[in-house]
């Protein structure tokens, strides 16, 4: 394993190979498909695992010159230390579980090795945004799991929702990346280096304000990859993928990129309070607003989407109030406890054959191990003792009270809700009478498997907090204090009992809402209607500002004029044929006639130089 | 070894002439003759390539006296800039003609066009004599103008006609500014490029150097095009067949901004950065503009006319900065907007000859159709919306980056140009949205994929672009020495 970790470039190399092998082969590979795509996972797992043995010290570094511009040297490499294997642990459990669930899901899919060969894809490029030692090799591999993003929220691309959906993910984030471009020209013209261990020197001899605007530039691409407000919007459209694709990419690994992005830039938010200040706010927002909307939901995925916003906003809010090792703590037990939801929700999918929680109801009965899986990722993001959730949430709320009570508290609300959401969708989905689900059955063991192992996890991660923060760097195990633990409890209880029991008396308990609380119900559902005015907004006025430059300004304004010239100058050509006698001659003293008078037009012009 | 660049220039010419001679009921022999010649002409880039001295400056020179009385000379020379685009202007040369393969409208005297073309575009490029220089640029107008009259499209005669007016438009002026750059050079007068470089360092054209940098302007900008005398650039696009096509976008319109790197910023440094920051201003504009009014388009191939807009601005920008970084980006875009562009033709070109229709509303999930021919077109959109690990992310970064770190650019017109990146994605992926993905329109309902022929000419461009972006000193390594000495000269005036 010590090998491993110290040639991790394995984490690239190997998944790219089985991509490229399962694309250009994948006729013939059918049935080994996916047990080639676990070599992917495999090799990130053991790199990344082997490199947190090996101890916080050790740090793996290789570069390379990659281009010579002018009297600058641009270097690409890789860089291994706590921070990096743990993510590279990360993808590797997540991308296996995923895959091995995908047996089952994904069976007798047109496309079958066409999908092995993209997750294969998105692990190498995963890995690679992950092991960056640079700007621009990160931005490299955050391009390309945006890409794999676009072809698997896409893969039944004759759907036109997926496609729609596909595009607009890859948009929307792509409004972030341009702020990701914008800091690296940033960061290169004022320290001549895109390296990211040289980004703590920068945040220390750099003006604030030139340092705050690389951090907000950071941030935006962030904000872009990880769906906070106001580029939250691809996230629930993105479900339109496939469930498993959702798991690994849209809830694990991908869409905690942009935290990872900040996590490991942070010797620039450290230096910009501002930057911080700036985060917190989306943060904490993000956090409660999407809360909310998850509340509201009736499809099963876009509950979880919406959720995945809100807890990503959980981990800004902890980066925000200056303390990322609390956010990456968030992030390891989210990737755990939401990849697992996903995956058991694809398991009602499967084994129901609906992603409507108003036609479930009574599942419990029917998929036992399905609700006993779902209940544990529920429980866990719930926030309830002693589960992963629990811990990690309340180290987050323990450093935003530092920073800011009134944010913390913000937090508390939002997991008071968060717990009211995961109640309301089990009472939905596994309790009750069954409502339109009487052929439900349990799914096989290669779904089932992969709950299990996600389960004991979501279970299990708390208790290596101390273990995992200190892998990190944190100096002296912070203490829970009462004064937050007993809130968030209360808070995540408070939260399960009024979910669980406002739907266990009827499943359309919102339809007996007063009206001003359905007429809020209705908004939230809709996300407030923010993205389709962020459409409006964008789509129409491109659409009519295209349709001007084209038809008015290139075709009237441009063209007519130059054609206007021409026809101006259609007069003097009739005078000019004319001389067109065909007389060879002729033609030639004309032509010497011409080049004269240019001559002079030009000495006249340049006289006096 | 001083044969060598002859050999590449004119062996095409040799083509030409075997190709007009050849009786009329040979002429389907034209494309083998074409095909032959311009194998080995590539074969002779490469070895120019594979011997190049990256760090040793101008080579394969000949420059001996061609018009003594008036100092003009046979001088032909490549550094790392002019190779790159020699060798992008010989594989081009010879995927138009493998291409072209089914030409069956008079092939003789098509092929003999299509060398004459390649003779001017191939010469350009190490031309380092001005006047031989203008002569391959005029040399390139014609066989182009025959090309889209004689083999185009429904609205031929206006797009040819239009191409030539506004091209021979701005070669006027660019004579002028050559003829004065001669009267004014000094004692020894000289159309020499070097000559030239080391008079204007010397003040021989101080004072004058901005009505001499209009006219080259003039005559470059049409041809690259630059907003707004891009408008020839979408009809003639539209009406020329497949190859015209990708040797228009892939070679004619990098002309323009290699005269600049060549002749305009070198000969008159003063006048570059004076105008930066306005070159900068409508490379902006190109940038937005060419996006915005892609989306407009209904036919695709208008809308890769109108991105190839979008990206020469990204090579203006780049050379507006006068920074090591945007200049190599600048002809970092160059080579790969001829590599992708000319995919994306080739792809469209495909596509047209099956379903005889370029329109988007009637084309649609070409990828469970034909899936080869989506994959290829998908693959190539991304590409020009510049997705790392592909050529286009290359220049455009570095022209960014470069963009950002001068002085002589506004910070503000490098946020905007990275809008236009993001509109990039917009426009080629909603493209993509309807063309390739989808269910099978009835016009795609029957087609079928792509043939070994095919395979075969895609191929090389497919590598190359994942060649230069994924190893990107591929293409920098000769690029980067010679964009110094420019960058020199820039920085020794104010």
């Amino acid at each position: 394993m010590t090998w491993f970790a110290s040639h991790p470039l394995g984490v690239l190399l190997v998944p790219l190979v089985v991509a490229a092998m399962l694309g250009a082969f994948g006729r013939w590979l059918r049935p080994a498909a996916p047990w080639i795509a676990l070599l992917g996972p495999a090799a990130a797992l053991v790199t990344g695992a082997g490199a947190l043995m090996a101890g916080e010290s050790r740090v793996v570094v290789g570069s390379v010159p990659w281009i010579a511009v002018g009297d600058r040297v641009l270097a690409v490499g890789y860089r291994v230390d706590s921070l990096s294997a743990l993510m590279l642990v990360v993808l590797g459990v997540v991308a296996s579980c995923v895959v091995v669930f995908s047996v089952g899901y994904m069976r007798g899919e047109r496309g079958w090795s066409r999908y092995f060969a993209l997750i294969s894809l998105f692990c190498a490029s995963m890995a690679g945004l992950v092991i960056a030692s640079g700007l621009v090799e990160l931005f490299i591999g955050w391009e390309l799991v945006g890409v794999c993003s676009f072809l698997l929220i896409g893969f039944w691309y004759d759907k036109p929702a997926a496609a729609d959906a596909a595009r607009k993910a890859f948009l929307t984030t792509r409004v972030g990346d341009a702020g990701l471009l914008l800091a690296m020209a940033l960061i290169w013209t004022k320290t001549g280096s895109m390296s990211i261990d040289g980004l703590g020197r920068a945040a220390a001899t750099l003006p604030p304000a030139v340092v705050t605007a690389a951090a907000l530039l950071l941030f935006l691409g962030a904000a872009g990859k990880s769906a906070q407000f106001p580029l939250h919007i691809w996230l629930p459209d993105a479900m339109e993928g496939p469930t498993p694709v959702s798991a690994l990419i849209h809830a694990a690994t991908m869409v905690a990129a942009g935290v990872y992005l900040v996590a490991r830039t942070w010797p620039l938010f450290a230096a910009s309070p501002v930057a911080q200040g700036v985060v917190l706010v989306v943060g904490v927002f993000t956090a409660l607003a999407a809360a909310t909307a998850a509340l509201a939901q009736t499809d099963i995925k876009r509950v979880l989407a919406y959720s995945t916003i809100s807890q990503l906003g959980f981990m800004f809010a902890a980066l925000g109030a200056g303390n990322w090792r609390a956010a990456i703590f968030h992030l390891v037990t989210h990737a755990a406890f939401k990849a697992l939801l996903f995956l058991a929700a694809g398991s009602v999918i499967h084994g129901a054959g609906t992603q409507d929680l108003r036609q479930m109801g009574g599942l419990v009965r029917r998929m036992p191990a399905t609700a006993v899986a779902w209940m544990a990722g529920g429980l866990a993001l719930a926030g309830v003792p002693p589960l992963a959730g629990f811990f990690s949430k309340d180290a987050v709320i323990a450093a935003v009270m530092h920073r800011s009570p009134l944010a913390a508290w913000t937090l508390i609300l939002a997991s008071l809700l968060t717990a009211m959401y995961v109640a309301r969708s089990t009472q939905l989905a596994f309790f009750g009478d069954s409502r339109d689900v009487y052929a439900a059955h349990e799914s096989p063991l290669s779904m089932t498997l992969p709950l299990g192992v996600l389960a004991g996890l979501a279970c299990a991660l708390g208790f290596t907090a101390t273990a995992l923060l200190g892998a990190l760097g944190a100096t002296g195990g912070e203490s829970i204090s009462a004064a937050i633990v007993v809130p968030a409890v209360l808070a995540a209880f408070t939260g399960l009992a009024t979910g669980w029991f406002v739907w266990a008396r009827e499943p359309g308990a919102e339809n007996a809402f007063p009206s001003w609380l359905e007429r809020a119900w209705g908004a939230a559902r809709n996300g407030y209607g923010f993205d389709a005015a962020v459409v409006r907004a964008t789509v129409q006025p491109l659409m009519t500002l295209a349709t001007l430059t084209y038809a008015f300004t290139d075709r009237i304004v441009i063209d007519g004029t130059a054609e206007g010239v021409s026809k101006g100058a259609g007069g003097i050509a009739e005078w000019l044929r004319e001389l067109q006698n065909g007389d060879v001659h002729w033609y030639g003293a004309m032509t010497a006639a011409g080049v004269v008078v240019l001559l002079t037009v030009v000495v006249w012009l340049t006289r006096g130089a | 070894m001083s044969y060598l660049l002859t050999t590449i220039v004119f062996l095409p010419l040799a083509a030409a002439v075997i190709c007009a001679m050849l009786p009329k009921d040979l002429a389907g022999a034209a494309k083998w003759v074409a095909a032959t010649v311009m194998a080995f002409d590539v074969t002779l880039v490469g070895w120019l390539l594979a011997t190049f001295d990256v760090r040793g400056g101008v080579q394969a020179v000949v420059d001996i006296p061609w018009v003594p009385q008036i100092a003009i000379r046979y001088h032909l020379g490549a550094d790392g800039i002019s190779l790159a685009m020699l060798a992008l202007s010989a594989l081009l040369g010879l995927i138009a003609v493998v291409a072209s393969w089914k030409m069956d409208k008079s092939p003789g005297t098509y092929f003999v066009m299509l060398m004459l073309l390649q003779v001017g575009m191939n010469g350009v490029f190490v031309a380092l004599d001005l006047v031989l220089f203008y002569v391959f640029w005029e040399l390139v107008l014609v066989p182009m103008y025959f090309l889209i009259a004689m083999w185009g499209g429904e609205r031929r005669s206006y797009a040819s006609l239009k191409f030539f007016l506004y091209t021979l438009a701005g070669s006027v002026f660019m004579l002028v500014g050559i003829i004065a750059l001669y009267l004014y050079s000094g004692p020894n007068n000289t159309f020499d490029i070097a000559e030239l470089v080391r008079a204007s360092a010397g003040g021989a054209f101080n004072g004058i150097q901005g009505w001499l940098f209009l006219a080259f302007f003039l005559g470059f900008a049409v041809k690259v095009p630059i907003w707004p005398l891009h408008t020839w650039l979408p009809d003639a696009h539209v009406e020329a067949p497949t190859a015209a096509s990708v040797l228009l976008a892939g070679v004619l319109l990098k002309m323009g901004t290699y005269g600049f790197i060549r002749i305009a910023l070198p000969i008159l440094p003063v006048a570059a950065k004076a105008w930066a920051p306005w070159i900068a201003a409508l490379a902006v504009i190109s940038i937005v503009y060419g996006a915005s009014v892609a989306f407009a388009q209904t036919d695709v191939k208008k809308l890769i006319a109108y991105s190839s807009v979008s990206h020469m601005g990204f090579v203006m920008l780049g050379i507006a900065s006068g920074t090591a970084a945007g200049l190599d980006g600048a002809v970092a875009v160059m080579v790969s907007h001829g590599l992708v562009t000319g995919l994306l033709f080739l792809m469209v070109g495909m596509v047209y000859e099956r379903t005889h229709t370029r329109q988007i509303a009637e084309l649609s999930g070409l990828s469970s159709q034909v899936p080869a021919i989506g994959g290829i077109l998908a693959f190539a959109s991304f590409a020009s919306l510049g997705l790392p690990g592909l050529s286009g992310f290359v220049g455009e970064f570095l022209s960014l980056l470069g963009s950002w770190q001068s002085t002589l650019v506004p910070h503000w017109m490098t946020v905007v140009a990275a809008v236009g990146v993001m509109l990039a994605a917009a426009y080629m992926l909603w493209m993509v949205q309807r063309v390739v993905l989808g269910e099978a329109s009835e016009a795609v309902s029957r087609i079928s994929d792509i043939t070994a022929r095919e395979v075969a000419y895609v191929l090389p461009l497919i590598g190359l672009t994942v060649l230069v972006g994924v190893y990107w000193n591929s293409l920098l390594r000769f690029v980067d020495p010679a964009v110094q000495g420019i960058v020199t000269i820039l920085a020794r005036v104010v």
